[in-house]
């Protein structure tokens, strides 16, 4: 009776199938290390040297107007308050224009030829470097309009354009043909259907989705480089006279060989980090609320 | 009422067997085929074929379906029985590619005459289907839905049709304390009788049903076939099922379908045989329905 039942042992064993896991994990481990190290060192290096004069002088460094280059001291107020008016402003165009283009091509283009095409075109632009997008604003706005803040909005909004048009596409896409079918079934029309159904089921996915290119555009310094020109006083206007932005005194401050300026410079670029840290967030609170509720 | 044979090959006649796992029916009197023939006829159906693209997915179907009556679709898997159910309120329209030829008469209107709107259809046309599919919204919202598209906004009419069409639904007392919260919150049964009062909301002239026990536990489809045969006093039900004991607990009339393959080796569905519900489970006149509903095929 005895040898019938096999000797009962539940300790692990080393086997090769062990060792290939042990290999395996370590590799991965190590991956995650080394992904990390440049983010945590960007991240570090900002906090520490901006940190100082950000923190030093709070808020005045979020109010003040910019001083001159060589002079030392806080201020960043007018680069804060042109890159929300100017991201804002560039939302303000792309987001509602990306999304009615993306429930076309959803909803109504379908797989039509003009549908393609603009969906091929979308995904092109996305790969665009936003250089090219400022020179085009540059070429059809700038040199027609004088430099003003409208003119750096209407760059970033080429930028964001066709990431809000692919993502919203991409949430349209999540929304179950099967609530589709139930609104149909009760007689809505298709514009009330994706008005009163799919809309809303694809908004938290929009939402986010458009936030992130927020947070894109709102730290591209490229496209406002030929467009908005420079000041060191607030502008509260978008079309009269040269505006600034937090990327663009992040540029200008850096490539100054004077340490005030540079100061400032890390001062810029940590607040432009807070600034779209703090729209990712609110894009992944939104996102975890919407489907939370689901 | 045997199919049309010009478009399905001859059926053999059925020998008398014995029956062992057929499902119970009641006796059938003539009084009782009287009366389910007296009834006056919502769809006739003549030479429907319906194609996806190229595909013809469904050949020649001829069908009767009469008013407050339930018809159930039965066959196996791939046969068409959901297919020719979507053509009853244009469903069909919304897969690209897919197109009829014949007719679907419906109250003597051809439903796919160029002048007639799949919109309107749909308004008179409800429809359940398989899996339940609530809108990502309250218990409310979902039943007022409809009626909004009606044009109803009076906020206490609005009231008076959700609580009517959750009675009819047998759902009120479940959830009339929690209207307010969302749909999707609700067991897979509940959601079910939501959408079924979703649909009778909009007070149809027919439901289409499309498997609409298929997900529920035996309790919950006992409560959904209770709702059907109380509702056929309202409405024309034409439900589709994989469940024979289901078509003969609930249905007046039975169409059963197959799927053959024809010459060039293609799949399609067609009607084999169309009668009244005890007639099919007693004495079908074709012997696949027979090898089907004795559970010797399918």
């Amino acid at each position: 009776m005895q040898e019938l039942v096999r000797a009962l042992d539940l300790r692990p064993r080393r086997t090769w199938r062990g060792t290939k896991n042990m290999i395996m994990t370590v590799l991965l481990g190590g991956s995650v290390v080394v992904v990390a190290v440049p983010l945590v060192l960007v991240m570090v290096s900002v906090f520490a040297k901006g940190g100082s004069i950000l923190f030093a002088h709070f808020p005045k460094f979020l109010t003040a107007d910019i001083p001159p280059t060589r002079v030392a001291g806080p201020g960043m107020g007018p680069a804060i308050v042109g890159t929300l008016m100017i991201t804002g402003m560039a939302t303000l165009i792309a987001v509602p224009l990306g999304v009615m283009g993306a429930i076309y091509l959803h909803e109504y283009g379908g797989q039509s030829k003009f549908a393609r095409l603009v969906r091929f075109m979308a995904m092109v632009m996305t790969g665009v470097p936003s250089i090219v997008m400022g020179l085009f604003i540059y070429v059809v706005w700038t040199l027609n309009f004088k430099l003003q803040g409208f003119g750096g909005a209407l760059a970033l909004a080429c930028l964001m354009l066709p990431i809000v048009i692919n993502a919203s596409e991409q949430m349209l896409k999540l929304v179950p043909h099967s609530l589709r079918e139930a609104s149909y079934a009760l007689g809505a029309t298709k514009a009330r259907t994706v008005l009163t159904i799919v809309l809303p089921a694809a908004s938290s996915g929009i939402v986010s989705g458009s936030l992130l290119a927020v947070a894109r555009a709102a730290g591209e310094t490229a496209p406002l480089l030929f467009t908005i020109g420079a000041t060191r006083v607030l502008n509260t206007s978008l079309f009269h006279g040269d505006d600034t932005a937090l990327s663009a005194r992040i540029f200008e401050n850096a490539k100054e060989a004077v340490a005030n300026a540079q100061e400032r410079g890390w001062g810029a670029a940590l607040a432009l980090v807070l600034l779209t840290f703090t729209l990712t967030v609110i894009a992944r609170v939104i996102t975890a609320f919407a489907t939370r509720r689901k | 009422m045997v199919v049309d044979s010009a478009k399905t090959p001859a059926p053999t006649v059925a020998k008398p067997v014995v029956r062992t796992n057929a499902p119970s029916v009641p006796e059938m009197r003539p009084s009782m085929v009287d009366a389910l023939m007296a009834a006056p006829t919502v769809y006739e159906i003549s030479n429907l074929d319906v194609f996806y693209g190229a595909y013809k997915a469904v050949r020649g179907v001829n069908m009767t379906i009469r008013k407050n009556q339930i018809t159930a679709f039965i066959g196996p898997s791939g046969c068409g029985k959901t297919t020719v159910l979507r053509c009853l309120n244009r469903m069909n329209d919304l897969i690209p590619g897919a197109r009829i030829e014949g007719s679907v008469m419906y109250h003597g209107v051809d439903l796919y005459a160029p002048d007639v709107s799949a919109t309107e259809v749909r308004r008179r046309i409800g429809m359940v289907f398989q899996k339940p599919n609530p809108f990502p919204k309250s218990i409310y919202d979902n039943i007022a839905y409809g009626p909004r598209i009606n044009g109803i906004s009076d906020k206490r009419r609005l009231d008076e049709i959700v609580e009517k069409s959750l009675r009819s639904a047998a759902l009120w007392d479940e959830v009339k304390d929690r209207l307010k919260s969302s749909a999707l919150g609700m067991s897979g049964g509940q959601q079910q009788r939501l959408c079924i009062a979703r649909t009778i909301a909009v007070e149809p002239e027919v439901v289409l049903m499309d498997e609409p026990c298929s997900a529920l536990d035996p309790i919950a489809t006992a409560r959904v076939e209770d709702l059907m045969r109380e509702l056929k006093e309202k409405y024309t039900i034409v439900i589709v099922t994989h469940n024979m004991q289901q078509a003969a607990r609930t249905s007046d009339c039975t169409a059963f379908y197959t799927a053959e393959l024809d010459k060039a080796g293609q799949r399609f569905g067609q009607l084999v045989e169309f009668d009244i519900t005890a007639k099919i489970f007693s004495n079908p006149s074709d012997i696949r329905t027979e090898n089907y509903i004795t559970g010797r095929f399918g």
